[in-house]
Parts: structure tokens; C-alpha cells; sequence
């Protein structure tokens, strides 16, 4: 193992990491909207879109990402969709990670006693103040924690973009590789630079969490 | 004229007949009790008068809105049920504060969303009524760091915040350890006192000796009888009545 080759590596990775870091904010962003509009409508059963919805989750979770990937950015040209491949990343991960989120959403408002709704209404609430102002601040402190694994595994899911050449983290890894003839070195340092990234969202959630909790304290 | 007026209401789950067409009517600052067994449809009856069951049959007027049940959820009638609500303080079991504001803030919430009253004038309005209950001095602390009998003063606060016609209390101390149902009866009394309309679901019968105008005994889903406590308590003259308040005395 060469000292060079990781200080001669690093820059190039920790450009790539960049690439892993907005794939995994964007993506982020799209999927909490995603997931949160999701929810409601299932909870809400919104005619046709809570079975839009409920098809959607069930499609999404019951099927690989790396295939998800592959009928975006492969199949989709075949009836004229072309996407670029950060775009069809993200729109794999948006909608996938999304799905995921309306199940910790919809669980964690489903969580919140009945009798905060009951509160709320027999003040003479209309059903979405109540939602705004009682349910969902509750709901968000119960659905940090599942938010959190969501996160993780969206920030790790991102290296799956790699094999649509999308020179993310890992990608940049592989090509690196190919150069330099260090596979244990340079796959190592990549995993150090995920579970850097990962461990620094981790523990501004934790923060969150607790920040948000400090209510229930005696 | 009547404050509440209640016809024929019926509120069947499923096969069961819960409530089986009760008709009442209430006088403005009456305090009227309603005793009966566990299933006997006195909490539904009054969760019926705030909508938050939706009685199968029936109409019930509060002031001067009337709705009717069983009718369709448009707009137009769920706005007559917010505006009934409005005017009906709710005050439950489980007191169901909401935990992530302080004391002030659960009282500030109705004049801040419902009236629209300024976030200072509400609070000069909260720290107020918080006084009244006897919790001046706890305005700034969560639920989780009161006990349930100052919980459950928070939570009449809240209701009154909103200026209510007519009180209604569901059980409001079974949740409460024994000594903490006094202090919660006495904010109840005060308030009989000022002249509050109130309807009552409760068990303690020296309560409702103390502070009844009229109670009424349930059973099955119907009126048996109701009278003046002492009517009731001493002679009851139906055998239903006379079977529950040996078993709860």
C-alpha cells in the first residue's frame, strides 16, 4: 500500500464525492415531497390517487433499485423518454427513496393518539389546521429515526448510479482502479469517504431528534 | 329559550343501538349530570353533540346552529359543524393536551386559529383563564411535566379560551389519581357558579349531589330517568336506577 496513491487519488475522489453528495440532496429533497404527498393522499384515501399511490409504493419496494435504474435510463428511450444519466439517477432514487418515506410518513401520523385529532376538531378545526398545526409536528419527531435509516440508505444507494456511468464515488473509484492497479487501497478509501458522509447526517438527525423531543422531557 | 336541543338522536355501530332516540333539552346555565353503567351511551351521546360521532339519526341544535344527522359531508355542512363546535368546549378523559406546546400555547391555539386573535392579545387571554384554574404560575410548562389533575385544568383552560356557550365534560376525572380529582371538580364547580352551561359524564355522585341541577340516568342507549339529584339519588323510581346506585355506592 502506497501513500502516493491515495494523496495522488483523493482529489479525483473527493471530486466524485461531490457528484454522490447532490445526486443524494436532490434526490432527498424530491423524495420528501414525494413521500410526504404520498402519505396524505393514502391517508386521506383520495379517490384514484390513493390507488395511484398505493400501486406506486407497492411497485417501488417489491422491485430492485439496479433494475428501477436499468427501465429508466435503458428502457425508457425505447417510448421516446431520454434521460441523461445524472437525471435518470435521480429520478430513480427521488421515486424510490420516496416510496420509502410515504411508509414512514403515513406510520408516524398514523402514530399520533386519535385524541389530538379529537382535540382539535371539537375546538372547531378544519381537518388540514389540525393536520398543519397538531398532527404533523408531533408525527415528523416520530418519523426522525426511520428518516434517518432512509437517508443512509439513499446516500449508499447512490453508488447503484454508477453503472449507468455516472461518475459518482464509486465510479470514480473503479476508474482509478483501472489506473492504478490498487483495488484494496482505493475501495477502502471509498468506503472511509461514505462513512464519513454518512456518520455527519447521522449526527445532525440525532441532534434533530432530540432537539424535537425536548418537550416530552419531565 | 333552550341553549341545547336535542331530537330523537339515534347512533347505531353496526347491529348495536348505542344511543336508541334520546331527546333533550337544556336550559342556559344548567348543569345537568348524566350517570349510567359502562355501555350505556352516555359518553356517545355527548361525543354526538360535538360530531365526533356521527349520530345515525336525529338533530341537534347548540345556540342557534342546528345540524342534522346523517347528512352528506359537503362544505356547507361541515362548516355548521365547526361553527357548532366552536361554541362547545370539549373536555376529555384523557385530557388530550397537545404535548408539543407549553401550557400557554395549548390555551393560545383556539383564539390564535379559530378567532383569529392576535398572538399578544391570546396570551394575555391564556395567562388569564391559566390563573383562573389555579396555574398561573405553570403557563410555561410542557404536559409531560404536569401532573394529570393540572393537565386536565389546562386542558378547561383551552376550552374556555374560546368563549364557549356550553361545556361539555366526558368522564373528565376517571383518568385521575383520587387526590387529584378535587381540584379538577372544584374548577368545574366555579365555573356552575358563574352561570356556565355544562353537561357532565361522570361517576362521582357527591359531585353530582354538590353541583347538579338536574341529573339523568342512562342505560342501553336510553333515558331511564332524570330528575333532581336528590330525586334521583333518594328515590329513584325506576329499578335500573335504583339497581346501579347500590352497586356504585
Amino acid at each position: 500500500m502506497d501513500v502516493t496513491i491515495i494523496i495522488d487519488s483523493l482529489p479525483s475522489l473527493l471530486k466524485a464525492t461531490l457528484m454522490t453528495i447532490l445526486l443524494a440532496a436532490i434526490s432527498i429533497v424530491i423524495a420528501l415531497i414525494i413521500g410526504f404527498f404520498t402519505a396524505i393522499v393514502r391517508i386521506l384515501k383520495v379517490k384514484i390517487l390513493n390507488g395511484i399511490a398505493t400501486t406506486y409504493v407497492s411497485i417501488i419496494r417489491g422491485t430492485p433499485l439496479l433494475v428501477q435504474i436499468f427501465v429508466i435510463y435503458y428502457g425508457l428511450p425505447q417510448i421516446g423518454i431520454s434521460l441523461d444519466p445524472i437525471s435518470s439517477g435521480v429520478v430513480a432514487l427521488s421515486l424510490n427513496a420516496g416510496a420509502y418515506l410515504s411508509e414512514s410518513f403515513r406510520a408516524s401520523i398514523l402514530a399520533v393518539d386519535n385524541g389530538q385529532m379529537e382535540a382539535s376538531l371539537s375546538m372547531g378545526m378544519t381537518y388540514s389546521q389540525a393536520l398543519r398545526r397538531i398532527i404533523l409536528p408531533q408525527s415528523l419527531r416520530i418519523a426522525i429515526p426511520t428518516l434517518s435509516n432512509t437517508f443512509i440508505v439513499l446516500i449508499k444507494d447512490t453508488s447503484l448510479v454508477s453503472v449507468i456511468t455516472v461518475t459518482e464515488l464509486l465510479q470514480m473509484s473503479s476508474l482509478i482502479i483501472a489506473k492504478t492497479f490498487e483495488p484494496l487501497t482505493i475501495y477502502l478509501l471509498a468506503a472511509a469517504i461514505y462513512w464519513v458522509l454518512i456518520t455527519f447526517f447521522t449526527t445532525i438527525l440525532d441532534k434533530l431528534e432530540v432537539r424535537s423531543s425536548k418537550y416530552l422531557v419531565r | 329559550m333552550s341553549i341545547i336541543q336535542v331530537k330523537n338522536l339515534k347512533k347505531t355501530f353496526g347491529t348495536n343501538e348505542v344511543l336508541q332516540g334520546i331527546d333533550l333539552t337544556i336550559a342556559k346555565s344548567e348543569v345537568v349530570v348524566i350517570m349510567g353503567p359502562s355501555g350505556s351511551g352516555k359518553s356517545t351521546l355527548l361525543r354526538c353533540l360535538n360530531f365526533l360521532e356521527e349520530p345515525t339519526e336525529g338533530t341537534i341544535r347548540i345556540g342557534e346552529f342546528q345540524v342534522d344527522a346523517g347528512g352528506n359531508k359537503n362544505r356547507k355542512r361541515k362548516k355548521e359543524i365547526r361553527e357548532l363546535r366552536k361554541i362547545t368546549g370539549f373536555v376529555f378523559q384523557s385530557f388530550n393536551l397537545f404535548p408539543h406546546k407549553t401550557a400557554i400555547e395549548n390555551v393560545m391555539e383556539g383564539p390564535i386559529i379559530i378567532h383569529g386573535t392576535k398572538v399578544e392579545e391570546a396570551r394575555i387571554l391564556a395567562k388569564a383563564l391559566l390563573t383562573k384554574v389555579g396555574l398561573g404560575d405553570r403557563c410555561d410548562y410542557y404536559p409531560a411535566q404536569l401532573s394529570g389533575g393540572q393537565q386536565q385544568r389546562v386542558a378547561i383552560a383551552r376550552s374556555l379560551a374560546l368563549n364557549p356557550m356550553v361545556m361539555l365534560y366526558d368522564e373528565p376525572t376517571s383518568a385521575l389519581d383520587p387526590e387529584l380529582v378535587k381540584e379538577v371538580l372544584q374548577v368545574i364547580k366555579d365555573l356552575a357558579r358563574e352561570g356556565m352551561t355544562m353537561i357532565i359524564v361522570t361517576h362521582e355522585m357527591n359531585f353530582a349531589k354538590d353541583v347538579a341541577d338536574r341529573v339523568i340516568f342512562m342505560d342501553k342507549g336510553v333515558i331511564v330517568e332524570q330528575g333532581t339529584s336528590e330525586e334521583i339519588f333518594l328515590n329513584p323510581k325506576e329499578d335500573r336506577t335504583r339497581q346501579f346506585l347500590s352497586i356504585v355506592e
